[in-house]
């Protein structure tokens, strides 16, 4: 098997979508596409030679699908970075890293924790924090592909200020048809709610998410304490430990 | 070296010698494919199959008994950490096999839930692996791989299989689970070997 190379990536545009969380879109020459749920590895590298590398889930349709709906090239891929405090790797890439730079990146990587179109269960998408990004690339996959599985979201944020992609998943709960989406806020929840702000419980899963019965694919992602605490909801609810596929994005956070 | 990246200049260096692409950690971080499985001590049990089918199995008393090492080892993560000078209390690989007779290369390790993960059996020998079962003098944690999982230091830490149940001989190499998603097949932090092909 051929290694998979690094490649030379451009930034075309820059999203905000938090104070603290920006979306980059990249021109890749010659990406050869992903599956919804896969992400790269990144190379920063110093004038004298030091680099770091992490890894970022991709948040664009398989298809190169633009968060906006417009028709993005087969070589674009979106990256949704959360700046983490002191992040060598995330305060660049979400600060200084301007439009027209390029970047190393390699990928894409991960063959376990993703969806595709073809998969004959309902989704249940449970994120915390940033978390949500491969997530929102299997929601937006589900539309290019114009799929009616039954999709939910079931999404943890802190406050209404740290939802990524807010808008656009207003319109998609209103559009996709099929698709809920569900909030969780652990620190302060906007007016009118309904749910005191605190962790997800088992209600709340009982609520929002999939009996066990229907054997739904489950995607649990975000910071390790997050999934630890998620699956163990989903195990104890009944739900087939191995239909709960995790992802874990670091120590702490979301 | 890479392309330089305008505007970057890096925080995190240090003088000690990682392999490349790894950064240091203080964390304990947690790289699982599912829900953390909880396995009850008194159904425990570590197994190795071999390659003719033979069956060799010991109970959580049984590893209890068995002479155990500490040692104190630098670990690395796939998803990019590393981790310094840490400290496991285990039985040495090898001297499950005192007991078993195989002429098999390649074991895949097997876990409790399901994870699978392959490794050349000679390194799992002489003093390169264990199956451990406390961490900083504490039981395992099961986000960890308590109650045991295997230490294979010198290679990428997915291959240190959590919650491990047991060794499949085989006598030719098989991929396991992040091996079949990608993963590299050896998984050496030295040569960088993240991913097949690598
Ligand atoms: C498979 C995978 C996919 C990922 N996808 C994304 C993604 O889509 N978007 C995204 O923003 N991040 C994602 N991450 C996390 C990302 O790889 C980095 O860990 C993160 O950006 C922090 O790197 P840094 O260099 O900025 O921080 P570092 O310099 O490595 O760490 C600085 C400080 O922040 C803490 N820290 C490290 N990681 C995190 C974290 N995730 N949350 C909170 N605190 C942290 C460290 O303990 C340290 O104290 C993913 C991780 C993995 C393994």
């Amino acid at each position: 098997m051929s290694r998979l190379a690094w490649r030379v990536a451009y930034l075309r545009e820059v999203r905000d979508e938090t104070p603290s969380a920006r979306t980059l879109v990249l021109d890749v020459p010659g990406w050869p596409g992903h599956l919804p749920g896969q992400h790269v590895d990144v190379r920063l590298t110093a004038p004298d030679g030091y680099s770091a590398q992490r890894s970022y889930s991709i948040a664009s349709a398989a298809d190169g699908d633009a968060a906006d709906g417009e028709a993005a090239g087969g070589d674009t891929v979106e990256l949704t970075v959360q700046r983490v405090p002191d992040g060598e790797v995330s305060s660049y890439l979400a600060g200084p890293y301007a439009v027209g730079d390029p970047v190393e990146l390699r990928g894409p990587v991960g063959g376990w924790f993703v969806w595709r179109p073809a998969d004959l269960a309902p989704v249940l998408l449970i994120a915390g924090g940033s978390g949500v990004v491969p997530l929102m690339s299997m929601i937006r996959a589900r539309a290019a592909a114009g799929s009616r599985m039954p999709f939910r979201l079931v999404y943890s944020a802190r406050t209404p200020e740290d939802v990524l992609y807010a808008e656009e998943l207003k319109r998609r709960a209103l559009s996709d048809r099929g698709l809920d989406v569900s909030y969780v806020y652990t620190r302060r929840a906007p007016d009118g709610h309904g749910r005191p702000a605190g962790r997800l419980t088992a209600v709340d899963l009982a609520e929002w998410g999939w009996p066990p019965e229907f054997e739904p694919a489950v995607f649990v992602c975000g910071p390790t304490g997050f999934v630890e605490a998620a699956a163990d909801l989903l195990v104890d609810a009944g739900h087939d430990p191995r239909r709960i596929k995790t992802e874990r994005f670091g120590p702490t956070g979301g | 070296m890479g392309i330089v990246t305008p505007g970057f200049t890096g925080r995190r260096r240090s003088d000690v010698n990682l392999p490349p692409g790894q950064y240091l950690t203080e964390d304990f971080p947690v790289l699982s494919a599912g829900p953390t499985p909880r396995i009850p001590l008194d159904t425990w049990e570590f197994v190795i199959v071999t390659e003719t089918g033979e069956k060799h199995t010991w109970s959580w008393a049984q590893l209890m008994a068995m002479p155990s090492e500490d040692v104190t080892v630098d670990i690395h993560c796939v998803t990019k950490w590393s981790k310094l000078g840490t400290r496991w209390r285990g039985v040495p690989v090898s001297a499950f096999f005192d007991e078993v007779e195989t002429a098999a290369d390649f074991a895949m390790a097997v876990s409790y839930g399901g994870y699978t993960t392959n490794v050349p059996l000679d390194d799992l020998l002489d003093g390169q692996a264990w199956v451990a079962y406390k961490f900083d003098d504490d039981d395992l944690a099961p986000e960890h791989g308590g109650p045991a999982r295997l230490v294979v230091p010198h290679l990428y830490f997915w291959k240190s299989a959590k919650w491990v149940r047991g060794l499949r001989m085989m006598l030719e190499d098989e991929p396991g689970f992040w091996e079949t998603a990608g993963y590299h097949d050896y998984g050496d932090p030295w040569r960088e070997q993240r991913y097949q092909g690598d």
